[in-house]
């Protein structure tokens, strides 16, 4: 009850900060969902949750680097009790086995995902190459709706190496889910993925 | 009749008009179905309850809330024009300025009375600093323009929009600690005309005034809508320090300089590439497409009653 309650006002916050508003592009498709989108701040993660409807949000749940959120206070009750946070380990010294190993124990729970194939934020337009961990869900689990999203004013409401925040509207558009191409490779399906957020810019 | 008993008056005669309004929409709703033209008043007048709401409690509470209030109106309006503005990384602190010292420093200047400061804060020391803030960013690609752009977001939503609550520190002959009608009056005014536009629009509507500019005003609307409001605007003479006839000419004052200021922000918008400033106000689209008249109509209303009004 108080989880939800500070749900509630989490969205309600960054809505003031941030605007967040959805704009579908393509009928939100029903099923479980991956939805990927640009990485550009610290404020992307409850961007896209706040965007998303309460039953959709219901039944998300981010993908964060560990190294951020679980810290002990008001970070990681974010991450751990509001957010549900699936958390991965981003050092390659801290890890033993495969770091996506949550990930794909949530997908096989239900859960769907909020996931940034950056892995790194970048304050640009538009996003970096993207890391392989998309890929290898995306094989693992043919099912999943693969949803692109991109992020439109977070990078100029904090560019590199700015402190203050600057209070811009942000509108989160989601693209239509990407269509399978069997035995597509590796690389030609980041580049795809890439693209179906950049067509969004 | 003392001011108090004026105010009461007045937002008594809103409340019966939106009520009209409420009644008038509910009938078409009943008649003609929820079709977009009826759904979208039905909106339009929803949000005229909320805004006449937050105004009348502004009003209750006093001059320090209504200042509280109108920062709060610019500080969303530049958003939202900050927004559809095309800023680059090293326009960062002009717009943390903007956002953060420009507003608050503009609304103390007014709650601290201090008009000198008040009137050439903004277009001589913000217009000079803004551009010195800039050029620390180093990037010299579109300079003049993107500095532009930022001045003609901070003059509008915040230098022009503060002179309406400016009114409430006029010291006018034989008018006395009434400021707030005469912020009232201005209000009314403009909303009233942007209003009776509407309705005259859609209801006898045939020639467009401005169709690449403002597509929904048309030329009977706008006849019939000015009409209206400066009819309204001269028969609520006794709120002002005007005779009839001088509140008929300041009505109409409002209503051209409104006019303007729609059209002329339309543009703006729509050189930014956007059909809506925003979406903050379900059925009107941002604070800003609610504000534009207001931000043309209510500094030459100020400078005008200043100067053949004040004591």
């Amino acid at each position: 009850m108080i989880e939800r309650a500070a749900a509630a006002a989490l969205v309600g916050t960054t809505r003031l900060l941030v605007g967040a508003r959805a704009q579908w592009r393509a009928a939100p498709p029903a099923g479980q969902c991956l939805y990927f989108a640009n990485h550009s701040s610290h404020l992307d993660t409850m961007a896209i949750w706040s965007a998303l409807s309460p039953a959709q949000r219901a039944r998300t749940r981010p993908v964060a680097a560990r190294d951020y959120w679980d810290k002990p206070g008001l970070r990681g009750y974010v991450a751990g009790k509001m957010l549900h946070a699936v958390l991965i380990e981003r050092r390659r010294e801290d890890r033993d086995g495969d770091p996506l190993d949550p990930v794909i124990a949530a997908l096989h729970a239900g859960d769907s995902l909020i996931l940034f194939p950056e892995g790194t934020r970048t304050a640009e337009r538009l996003p970096q190459r993207f890391r392989g961990g998309l890929f290898r869900l995306a094989e693992a689990f043919p099912e999943l709706h693969l949803v692109p999203a991109y992020l439109d004013t977070l990078h100029r409401s904090m560019p590199k190496g700015a402190h203050i925040p600057l209070p811009l509207y942000c509108t989160v558009r989601f693209g239509e889910a990407m269509q399978r191409v069997g035995g597509e490779a590796r690389d030609a399906f980041l580049e795809r993925a890439r693209d179906a957020v950049v067509a969004l810019a | 009749m003392n001011a108090q008993h004026k105010l009461l008056w007045v937002f008594g005669g809103i409340v019966a008009l939106l009520a009209l309004a409420s009644l008038i929409g509910w009938a078409l709703q009943a008649r003609k179905g929820r079709t977009e033209v009826v759904a979208n008043l039905n909106a339009r007048v929803r949000a005229w309850w909320g805004m006449v709401a937050v105004l009348a409690v502004c009003f209750w509470l006093g001059p320090v809330a209504n200042l509280l209030v109108f920062a709060f109106i610019s500080f969303f309006a530049l958003r939202e024009f900050i927004t559809l503005t095309p800023t680059r990384p090293g326009d960062h602190l002009p717009l943390v300025v903007a956002f953060y010292v420009l507003i608050p420093v503009q609304y103390w200047l007014i709650g601290d009375h201090w008009y000198g400061l008040f009137a050439i804060f903004i277009p001589v020391y913000a217009f000079l600093a803004l551009p010195a803030l800039a050029v620390l960013g180093g990037d010299t690609s579109d300079f003049l323009e993107r500095t532009t752009k930022i001045q003609w977001g901070v003059m509008i939503a915040i230098y022009c929009i503060s002179h309406a609550p400016a009114l409430l520190i006029l010291e006018l002959r034989g008018y006395e600690g009434q400021g707030p009608l005469l912020l009232l009056y201005l209000m009314l005014v403009v909303q009233i005309s942007d209003v009776m536009q509407y309705v005259f629009g859609k209801l006898f509507g045939k020639r467009k005034l401005a169709p690449t500019v403002s597509p929904s005003k048309t030329v009977e609307g706008l006849v019939g809508g000015g009409l209206a409001a400066v009819a309204i605007g001269t028969a609520l003479w006794w709120i002002t320090p005007f005779t009839p006839l001088q509140s008929a000419l300041m009505s109409t004052l409002i209503v051209v300089c409104g006019v303007f200021g729609g059209l002329a922000l339309s543009a703006v918008k729509r050189s930014l590439g956007a059909k809506d400033w925003g979406h903050m106000i379900e059925g009107h689209g941002g604070m800003m497409d609610r504000m534009d008249s207001v931000t043309f109509a209510a500094p030459i209303f100020f400078h005008i009653t200043r100067y053949f009004f004040s004591g």
